[in-house]
């Protein structure tokens, strides 16, 4: 017996994957953050909601910011994919993971890798950021652990570095 | 800022490492409840009541059975019935319907599946027929006079009585003369407040995978506050030995209290055994909305007598907390949480009331942010009758050492003073209140607790470290464990590993509630240490061949008189020839958990034409007595403090007649979201816990309690209306000032 | 559950044609959200995003015409487009969270029906007008017409938005969109309100006020455009009567629910308010294009 819900339809998904190139077989309807997590073990990304709401499961596509709880798998088809695993350079730590460390702007950690990608995004696009813009740029992830101060102060702090660095 | 009282001069202890465990959580490495797969593991879905209340007559799996993918479908019949007194009867009711359904949302069957569509198709074949019972939604309804049973089984705790009841607690407090002191009294307030259910909205949701094997063992992988406590609800509730089961001890992503308890670990369990495969269940958002914590909603009626110059000479009161389908200590916990004022005449009641609705969790200082909203309030409002400063009026009513708990007891040195005295002199509060808006001010105070804790420390040839212990890391515990064993080793933090182990690795350590972990668990560490430098001189004095009198522990090292300084990892090196591994474990059950106050003062806006508060300004001091890693300190305060402004804010459950919640999702339970809040100050208060070798008071739980008060007389202040419901949303707001 | 990315409008309309339980969608932010809740999972997704003339943006003879799956982001990025519609590019700016502004599009705004899209009540404002793909070809009609209840449109099945057109606005035009939401992000409407109105010399020449969350669609509300309409902005502000009026109008067109994002008393007093900020702020937009 089957029916909708449990028909398996496949699909041959090639793309890349924090700079390596991959290829797996999905199930139509399932979504990018479970094929992530599942098919290529990349469990980063997180699912706190499954709707969109919270942001666990953000990560780049094509260089922007995307909750892959809402993409189809097929979706990621030619697509550059970046998981909070692919932001650091090799051993190096992207400044933002550095001063997240340093500024205790993580407590439980599970939204981290969704606020480090939203943030990277931000700082990508918007090296001066204020406190208000940092704040709605990351509104779209929900921490409970920490209030956002910590968070907040360590994008600003990862901003200043970045800047100093591009100089 | 810190203010510091009598602080000795820490190496280690007080300064800001990064984190052990905070590369991992980084570069996504860190592996949380639901980042594990088991080789051919199968996947768990639930059926759930959709009744607010209901007799479960029959239930038919057959189809489900019969279902692609299907290898097990287990419900009520599956687990031992425990009798009524059980201290995990109601656990093992909550997670598996058996009779009747108490709430929508109640699981009455589970599948496993090969695929989660799969499972979730077939738990949706599966036919229940139901009776349909009456559904007592409110605490009203509850406590109504002739009301329906929310669920026959609960009897009301220490009533001595075996008759249904939907009480599940009735703790009345008195002291004094209270109703001289209001026939003596200059000022009296008197107000009724209502609060809503809240989630505890932790990100990560409730997941496990299970695996039973032929031999009947489980190894249970699961996020949780207490593994130890994972393990012994799921024996009991399977009716197994707690022997066959070990659980590890998944990295957590939050908890706040709802994860004290389980949900899920049985029923995989069962699954598992029954299908003879590995069992993975995770659960959506609004599974985790609908059918866990969620903290009670409460009713209360305050009144304070105050004199005119400023003393609070009693209080009377009733407040009640709406728990949810099964018996709960809110009320009682409650009435624990009344402590902060001199109150020299006192009568309260305390209710705790159950309703067709989940069962209520712990939340973060449960049952005391309610209470204090309600008190909080009605000092303000007395300030505001005075004309007298709020902090002022809350100084010369606060308590101090020797003064009267609300259970009767004196509290132990506490820092309560301190923190009013922080705020009073916070460059916040001395600044003007900004055009447009209002300032409040509101306390709060968590009694903390100790309980049993274990810790091992091994020390390793190179002369490095490992801490090992029992209490799950939920916002930096690890890194406190290894500053307190880096003060007593004279090692270097980064040369310990702190380590939280399964339950086969460590002793037994109770869950993390009531801000123990840092408390209680590093006492066990701190012990552990103090054992194992004893052994260290006892080691150098064999090398040095010098009575063990004669050792002094010195940084790190083995001094001897006469003789160079002896490093830790020249001992360590020498160990096999000294006596062996250098290892030790304590276990403790701590008690003096130190009671920790907090103060918050904040600035807000009103629309007054749309009713939207806005958050401008909020600065909390609170006392940790020695905080060990202060940005981990800071963040309990700053986290506690969104949560609480979320809850007086915006977060509520909405519920329709039939009990079905209507808002199950992170879109319309509305937590703050950063822009939502302003950079939140900190002022870390340090009054020495002197029942614990580094001071340390809990921190977790009190930035919480706070908020709710502080907001509300910051709006009433800035609206000129008294505002007494929470959520205090637009449209409530709006309302009040109507009502002007 | 299949999907399926056709490169051109006639691929997809074949594909609806064979599947009548395919379903089109653009980001699927709505669409996700909705199968987890219940929804029954379509046979078939259908990913427009693939179809060029669905994310292109142009500007051509006066004419903007807008893929109707192009990411709100897009919009809100192209200042030639802000400036032009400022309020539909706030509206369109204010669909969910960055993540969701990378997926989120006017034609899925629309076609989703939700009477609190906070997208559409400026694109009707601005006289949006939708193309849309039907079974052998194109038609087009006035976006106001597209919704016709909660999650009901009057797309035939089989059809989908393709684009939408706006005419240049004339000079001395200002639009603004503001919207009720209890945080600052991530909710829905309680209340939307555009504003478009055209000032000529001291007086405003043209007006069009529409609500959204306050009835099954959004409501154009042609008596608060009255109220509005040669009153004197010569102070660089709105008239205290107009506004008055315009207020009274917006509320007494209100036909709103109570529901768990807000209760009809209060969506009515809060559509008045927002109709009067945000037709304060679509003068001054348009004094200072002007």
């Amino acid at each position: 017996m089957s029916n909708d819900a449990t028909r398996r339809s496949r699909t041959h998904v090639s793309c890349t994957v924090n700079g390596d190139q991959v290829d797996f077989l999905a199930d139509d309807g399932t979504s990018l953050l479970d094929a992530l997590r599942d098919e290529l073990d990349l469990t980063g990304a997180k699912e706190g909601c499954g709707t969109g709401d919270c942001g666990a499961c953000t990560i780049l596509v094509d260089g922007r910011i995307n909750c892959s709880c809402l993409m189809f798998a097929p979706e990621a088809e030619g697509c550059e994919i970046v998981t909070v695993e692919g932001i650091a350079e090799g051993d190096h730590l992207h400044p933002l993971q550095q001063t997240f460390l340093e500024g205790a702007a993580l407590q439980c950690g599970v939204c981290t890798p969704g606020f480090l990608v939203s943030a990277k995004a931000l700082l990508d696009e918007n090296p001066d950021p204020t406190e208000t813009e940092i704040r709605y740029a990351l509104a779209g992830n929900l921490c409970r652990c920490t209030g956002y101060d910590k968070i907040v102060r360590s994008v600003q702090e990862a901003a200043v570095q970045l800047r100093g660095a591009s100089r | 800022m810190t203010v510091t009282e009598n602080r000795p001069d820490y190496k280690w202890v007080g300064t800001r490492p990064i984190r052990h465990d905070g590369y991992d959580k980084v570069v996504g490495k860190a592996r949380f409840a639901a980042d594990r797969n088991s080789p051919g593991q199968l996947h768990g879905a639930f059926l759930r009541s959709p009744h607010g209340h209901a007799r479960i007559l029959s239930v038919d799996t057959s189809a489900a059975e019969a279902m692609s993918g299907v290898k097990a479908v287990v419900t009520g019949a599956d687990f031992p019935d425990l009798p009524i007194g059980h201290p995990e009867r109601d656990t093992a009711v909550n997670l598996m319907a058996r009779d009747v359904a108490m709430y929508v949302g109640h699981v009455v069957a589970a599948v496993a599946a090969s695929t989660r569509a799969e499972a979730e198709a077939a738990a949706a074949a599966i036919e229940v027929e139901y009776e349909l019972l009456p559904v007592v939604l409110s605490l009203d309804e509850s406590i109504a006079d002739g009301a329906p049973l929310a669920n026959a089984d609960n009897r009301t705790a220490f009533s001595g009585s075996d008759d249904p009841s939907n009480l599940a607690t009735v703790t009345p407090l008195e002291r004094g003369d209270v109703d001289a002191a209001f026939e003596a009294a200059d000022v009296v307030v008197e107000r009724e407040f209502d609060t809503a259910w809240v989630h505890q909205g932790y990100i990560e949701p409730h997941a496990c995978v299970v695996d039973v094997g032929a031999d009947g063992k489980a190894e249970v992988w699961a996020s949780s506050q207490g593994h130890f406590r994972v393990r012994s609800q799921a024996a009991a509730v399977l009716g197994w030995d707690t022997a066959r089961i070990k659980v590890i001890p998944a990295e957590i992503g939050g908890g706040f209290g709802g994860k004290t308890t389980i949900y899920l670990e049985p029923v995989a369990a069962r699954l598992s055994e029954k299908s003879g495969r590995p069992v993975k269940i995770v659960m959506t958002r609004d599974e985790v909305l609908r059918a866990t914590g969620p903290a009670p909603a409460s009713k209360s009626r305050i009144r304070i007598a105050a004199t005119n110059d400023g003393e609070l000479t009693a209080i009377d009161g009733w407040i009640g907390y709406a728990v949810g389908c099964t018996g709960d200590m809110a009320g009682f916990v409650g009435a624990m949480s009344v402590a902060s004022y001199k109150f020299p005449n006192l009568k309260m009641e305390f209710v705790g009331a159950l309703t067709n609705t989940p069962r209520s969790a712990a939340y973060r200082a449960p049952s005391a942010p309610q209470a204090a909203f309600a008190i909080e309030s009605v000092i303000d409002e007395i300030a505001q009758a005075l004309d007298t400063d709020p902090i002022e009026l809350r100084l010369k009513n606060a308590v101090v050492e020797g003064d009267l708990t609300s259970m009767g007891g004196p509290h132990p040195r506490i820092g309560f003073v301190e923190c009013l005295e922080a705020i009073r002199d916070s460059e916040h509060y001395q600044s003007p209140v900004p055009d447009g808006a209002a300032r409040g001010i509101g306390t709060g105070f968590w009694f903390n607790i100790g309980e049993q804790s274990s810790a091992t420390v091994n020390l390793n040839e190179d002369g490095t470290a490992t801490v090992i212990t029992g209490s799950p890391d939920i916002g930096g515990s690890r890194a406190s464990m290894a500053l307190m064993a880096a003060e007593e080793l004279g090692l270097d933090v980064h040369r310990i590993t702190p380590v939280v182990a399964d339950t086969e690795s460590v002793g037994f350590t109770d869950v993390t509630e009531g801000s123990r972990a840092t408390f209680a668990t590093g006492m066990a560490v701190v012990n552990a240490c103090r054992d194992l430098v004893g052994e260290l001189k006892a080691r150098a004095a064999t090398i040095r061949g010098v009575e063990v009198d004669a050792v002094a522990w010195v940084d790190g090292a083995a001094v001897v008189d006469g003789h160079d300084p002896l490093p830790l990892a020249d001992i360590t090196a020498k160990a096999k020839s000294t006596g062996g591994p250098l290892t030790v474990t304590a276990s403790l059950n701590a008690g003096g958990a130190g009671p920790s106050f907090a103060v918050h003062c904040c600035d807000v806006s009103v629309d007054e034409e749309t009713g939207r508060v806005e958050v401008l300004r909020y600065t909390t001091a609170q006392d940790a007595g020695t905080a060990i890693h202060p940005s981990y300190v800071e963040g309990q305060m700053q986290g506690g403090t969104a949560q609480g402004i979320g809850w007086a804010l915006n977060e509520e459950y909405v519920y329709a007649d039939d009990g079905t919640m209507l808002n199950a999702s992170f879109l319309d339970y509305r937590v703050p979201v950063a822009s939502d809040l302003p950079m939140i100050e900190t002022i870390i208060v340090e009054v020495p816990n002197p029942a614990h070798p580094y001071g340390v008071r809990g921190v977790g739980e009190t930035g919480i309690v706070p908020p709710m008060g502080t907001i509300a007389n910051a709006v009433s202040r800035a609206s000129g209306v008294r505002l007494t419901s929470l959520p205090m949303s637009p449209p409530k707001v709006l309302a009040a000032l109507d009502d002007r | 559950m299949r999907y399926a990315a056709p490169a051109t409008v006639e691929e997809a309309q074949a594909l609806l044609a064979d599947d009548t339980g395919a379903q089109v969608f653009a980001g699927a932010t709505d669409l996700v959200p909705q199968m987890r809740a219940g929804r029954p999972a379509p046979s078939l997704l259908v990913d427009l995003k693939g179809i060029d003339r669905l994310t292109a943006v142009t500007h051509e003879d006066g004419r903007w015409t807008i893929g109707a799956a192009t990411p709100t982001a897009e919009l809100t990025r192209n200042e030639a487009f802000t400036a032009a519609f400022p309020g539909l590019s706030e509206g369109a700016g204010l669909i969910g969270s960055d993540q969701i502004q990378n997926r989120s599009s006017l034609g899925g705004n629309l076609a989703n029906a939700s009477p609190a899209a906070d997208s559409v009540p400026a694109l009707i404002a601005n006289d949006g007008q939708a193309v849309i793909a039907t079974a052998d070809g194109t038609r087009t009609v006035p976006a106001a017409e597209v919704a016709t209840g909660p999650g009901r449109t009057s797309l035939a099945d089989g059809e989908f938005i393709v684009e939408f057109t706006f005419a240049d606005p004339p000079a001395g035009t200002g639009d603004a969109y503001l919207r009720m939401i209890p945080r600052t992000e991530m909710d829905i409407a309680i209340v939307g309100a555009a504003v478009r109105v055209t000032v000529d010399g001291d007086a405003i020449s043209d007006a069009t006020v529409v609500l959204g969350a306050v009835a099954p669609t959004a409501v154009v509300v042609p008596d608060a455009a009255a109220a509005l309409v040669g009153t004197s902005v010569a102070d660089g502000a709105l008239d205290d009567a107009a506004a008055t009026a315009l207020a009274e109008a917006a509320e007494a067109a209100c036909d709103p629910i109570d529901d768990k994002r807000g209760t009809i008393a209060y969506r009515r007093r809060v559509a008045g308010v927002l109709a009067r900020r945000a037709a304060a702020i679509a003068v001054e937009r348009a004094r200072n294009g002007a």
